[in-house]
C-alpha cells in the first residue's frame, strides 16, 4: 500500500473516530478496536494524535479531549467533529446496490427490514442517486422451505435432478448454506450418498422432506469458494474440442471454456473440460448442426450413433 | 516516514476542524497563520512556493476523501479566494436504523467482498458506525447472495451519475470484431444474474442495452458532465426485460420416452402414460425449433409423436447431426 493511500485511510479513520466514540461513551478500547478493524495499539496511537488536534488557539480548552477510566474511553470535547463525513458517491452506490441485491434475493429472510434500511440509506445519500436496478427471479417458496430447514438445523431428503447424469434420485443431505450466484440459487450441503460437499441447484430440487434428525456435516465438510463461479471445471477432467459455427458461438459465453481459437469467421475451435462424456454427448446433440466434435473421436462417434439411432424411430 | 505521515495527518485533521469552525472564508495566508504545520516565511519565495504546493496537496486529499471544501471570498473587498467547510454539507445526517435494519446493512456491505466496490462498502459502513449505528458483524439473512460485477460496472455507474457520454468496444459473439459504441448511460441493471447498461445510443439515436460482459475494452468518458437527462419516468428494468421476457408455452407436444430414461424431459411433463413402447409424455412448448433442439439432446431416448412441426424440426436436426441428408440413406441405416 502506498504511503499516500495509508495517509488518506488514516485521515478517514480519525475523522470517524471522534463521532464513533462520542456515540459510545465509556466504550472499552478493545471493543472499539475490534469494531473499527484496527489493533488496540493503533487505536491508542490514533487517540494520542487526536489529543493534540483541535480548534484554532490550540489551548487546553480548544483541543479534543477525552477521559480514560481503566481501559474505557469517553470523549469529553469533540472540537466540532461530532458527525462522520457524508457518504461519498461510491460508498452510497456500494451500500444501495448491495441492499437492492439483498432485497431481490429469492428466499432472503426479513425482506421488510432490508427495504426499510434501503429507504433510510437512500435518504442519507441525499442527491447521490445510485443508477442501478436489480431484478432476480426465483422460487421464493422452495427457498423459504430450505431456509427454515437450515435454521432448524435438520437434515433433508431431496429428490434431485442431476443434469450431469440425466437422472433424478433421492438422497439425504446435511445442509450447510444457501447461496445465490448470478441469478441462481444453490443449496450447499454434505451429500451422504456422495460422501462429499455438493452444490445443489434449487431449481433442480423436485421435492424435499425435512427429516426429524439434526444435520451433521462432518468436520471435513468445508464451504467452497464461489468467487470465480459455482462450478469450476476440474483440471483433471478430459478436454473436449468442438468446431463451432457462427450460430453456435454463444456457448463460449455460457460454458466455461479452456480455449477459444477463431480459426476463420465460420469456424471456431472451442475446448471445454467435461466431467462426464455422456453429458457432453447430450450437450453436443442439443447444440445441433452448428457444433461438431473434433476430439475425442469416441465422442464424435457417440454423437453420430445417437442421431442415427434416434432417426431409426422415425423411419 | 512515520513522523512525516503523523504530522501530515495531524495537520489535515486540524485543517478540517478549523474550516468547519469558521463561518468566514479563510484565505490561504490566514490558514497558514492559524493551522499548525503550515508555518513559513511568506517573504521567502521558495518557502512560500513550498507552502503553496503543500496546501494544494492537502486540499486535493480532502476533496478526494469527500470533504466539501467551499471556496469564496469573505467580502467584496477581498481579491483572494478563501475556504471553509459548511457543516450541513459535511455531516452525515442521522440515520435512525433499527437493529434489524442495521443488520441488513451489515450483511449487504459484506456482499462486495468478492467484487469491485468492497473498499467503498467498508468505508461507508465505517461512517454509519461512526454515526452511532451498531452493526452486528455476525448477522445473516439465511441466503448469501454473491455479488460479482464486470469491470465496466464502476466506470458506467460513475458516468451514469455524472450524466457523461461514454464510448466502449463491444462485441457480441456473432460479430467477428468489436465495434465502438457511443452511449449516454442512464443506468446499470442486474437482470437474472447478468449486468446490462441501458441508455441512449447516440449513433443509432435510440435506446439500447448492452451486456457488460461483452464490453471488451476500457469505458471512456467523453464530453461534458450533465450532458443529458434520462427519460423522466425511467424504468431501467423494462428495457432489459423487453428482450428476455417470460416465454408463453401455449402449445402441446406428445413424445415417447424409453422407460427409465430422459429424466430431464420427464421433469417437465404435464402427464405420463405408460404404453408397451414406452412412456408417452405431454409437454408444453413455445417455439418448435428451440424445443426440438432440446429434445434432440436426449437422442434415441425420446421420439416425437406430434405435432408435425416439432417432429419435422427434430428429424431435420438429427439428419444434419448424423450427416445424413437424403431419405434414401436414412432408409439404409434404418
Amino acid at each position: 500500500m502506498s504511503s499516500a493511500k495509508t495517509s488518506a485511510d488514516r485521515l478517514a479513520r480519525l475523522l470517524n473516530l471522534v463521532p464513533y466514540l462520542l456515540a459510545r461513551p465509556g466504550i472499552e478500547l478493545v471493543e472499539a478496536a475490534a469494531d473499527l478493524g484496527v489493533s488496540e495499539r493503533q487505536l491508542r496511537e490514533d487517540l494520542e494524535l487526536l489529543w493534540v488536534c483541535g480548534l484554532p488557539g490550540y489551548g487546553p480548552g480548544d483541543l479534543i479531549d477525552m477521559s480514560f477510566d481503566g481501559d474505557r474511553v469517553t470523549i469529553t470535547y469533540d472540537a466540532g467533529i461530532d458527525r462522520p463525513l457524508r457518504l461519498t458517491p461510491d460508498e452510497a452506490t456500494a451500500l444501495v446496490v448491495a441492499l437492492r441485491m439483498l432485497a431481490e434475493t429469492p428466499g432472503v429472510a426479513d425482506r421488510d427490514a432490508i427495504h426499510r434500511a434501503l429507504t433510510k440509506i437512500e435518504q442519507a445519500a441525499g442527491e447521490i442517486d445510485a443508477p442501478v436496478a436489480v431484478r432476480l427471479p426465483g422460487n421464493d417458496d422452495r427457498l423459504a422451505d430450505l431456509r427454515s430447514a437450515l435454521e432448524r438445523g435438520n437434515a433433508l431428503r431431496l429428490s434431485y435432478y442431476s443434469a450431469a447424469r440425466d437422472v433424478s434420485s433421492e438422497r439425504i443431505v446435511d445442509p450447510m448454506r444457501l447461496l445465490s450466484v448470478s441469478g441462481r440459487s444453490y443449496l450447499e450441503a454434505w451429500c451422504r450418498s456422495a460422501g462429499a460437499v455438493r452444490m445443489f441447484r434449487v431449481d433442480r430440487i423436485d421435492a424435499l422432506t425435512e427429516l426429524d434428525e439434526p444435520a451433521a456435516p462432518p468436520a471435513e465438510a468445508q464451504s467452497g469458494d464461489v468467487a470465480e463461479g459455482v462450478f469450476q471445471p476440474d483440471p483433471d477432467s478430459p478436454t473436449v474440442t468442438l468446431r463451432v459455427g457462427r450460430g453456435g458461438r454463444w456457448i463460449t459465453e455460457y460454458y466455461p471454456c479452456e480455449s477459444v481459437v477463431e480459426v476463420t469467421p465460420e469456424e471456431w475451435l472451442v475446448s471445454l473440460r467435461v466431467n462426464d462424456m455422456d453429458w457432453a454427448r447430450r450437450l453436443v446433440l442439443g447444440l445441433g448442426p452448428q457444433v461438431a466434435v473434433v476430439a475425442p473421436a469416441e465422442l464424435a462417434e457417440a454423437v453420430r450413433d445417437s442421431a442415427v439411432q434416434a432417426l431409426a424411430a422415425y423411419a | 516516514m512515520a513522523v512525516v505521515s503523523r504530522s501530515r495527518t495531524e495537520r489535515l485533521v486540524n485543517l478540517v476542524i478549523c474550516l468547519l469552525s469558521t463561518r468566514r472564508f479563510l484565505t490561504a495566508a490566514q490558514i497558514a497563520a492559524t493551522v499548525p504545520g503550515y508555518e513559513h516565511n511568506a517573504d521567502d519565495a521558495r518557502e512560500h512556493e513550498a507552502f503553496q504546493r503543500k496546501f494544494e496537496r492537502d486540499k486535493a486529499e480532502l476533496r478526494a476523501l469527500g470533504v466539501p471544501l467551499e471556496t469564496g471570498t469573505a467580502s467584496v473587498f477581498d481579491t483572494e479566494p478563501g475556504y471553509r467547510i459548511a457543516r450541513r454539507d459535511y455531516a452525515l445526517p442521522a440515520i435512525p436504523l433499527g437493529p434489524d435494519e442495521a443488520a441488513a446493512v451489515g450483511v449487504a456491505a459484506r456482499l462486495w467482498r468478492h467484487a469491485g466496490l468492497a473498499a467503498a462498502a467498508t468505508s461507508g459502513l465505517a461512517k454509519l458506525r461512526a454515526g452511532g449505528v451498531d452493526v452486528d458483524p455476525h448477522a445473516t439473512l439465511g441466503v448469501e447472495p454473491v455479488l460479482a460485477v464486470d469491470a465496466a460496472f464502476e466506470p458506467l455507474t460513475g458516468a451514469a451519475r455524472a450524466r457523461r457520454e461514454v464510448t466502449f468496444p463491444y462485441r457480441v459473439p456473432e460479430d467477428d470484431a468489436p465495434t465502438t459504441r457511443h452511449l449516454q448511460p442512464w443506468g446499470v441493471v442486474c437482470w437474472r444474474g447478468r449486468w446490462y447498461v441501458v441508455g441512449h445510443d447516440t449513433v443509432r439515436d435510440a435506446p439500447r442495452c448492452f451486456r457488460l460482459s461483452r464490453i471488451v475494452g476500457p469505458v471512456r468518458q467523453i464530453g461534458e458532465e450533465r450532458a443529458f437527462e434520462p427519460p423522466a419516468d425511467l424504468d431501467l428494468i423494462s428495457y432489459v426485460a423487453r428482450w428476455s421476457g417470460p416465454v408463453e408455452r401455449n402449445r402441446t407436444t406428445r413424445v415417447l420416452v424409453r422407460p427409465g430414461r430422459a429424466a430431464g424431459v420427464r421433469r417437465w411433463a404435464a402427464n405420463c402414460t405408460p404404453t408397451p413402447e414406452g412412456d408417452v409424455l405431454e409437454l408444453r412448448y413455445a417455439d418448435a425449433d428451440g424445443f426440438a433442439a432440446w429434445l434432440v439432446g436426449y437422442g434415441a431416448d425420446v421420439t416425437v409423436l406430434e405435432p408435425a412441426e416439432v417432429r419435422e424440426a427434430t428429424i431435420a436436426r438429427l439428419r444434419e447431426i448424423a450427416g445424413v441428408t437424403a431419405p434414401a440413406e436414412l432408409a439404409e441405416v434404418a
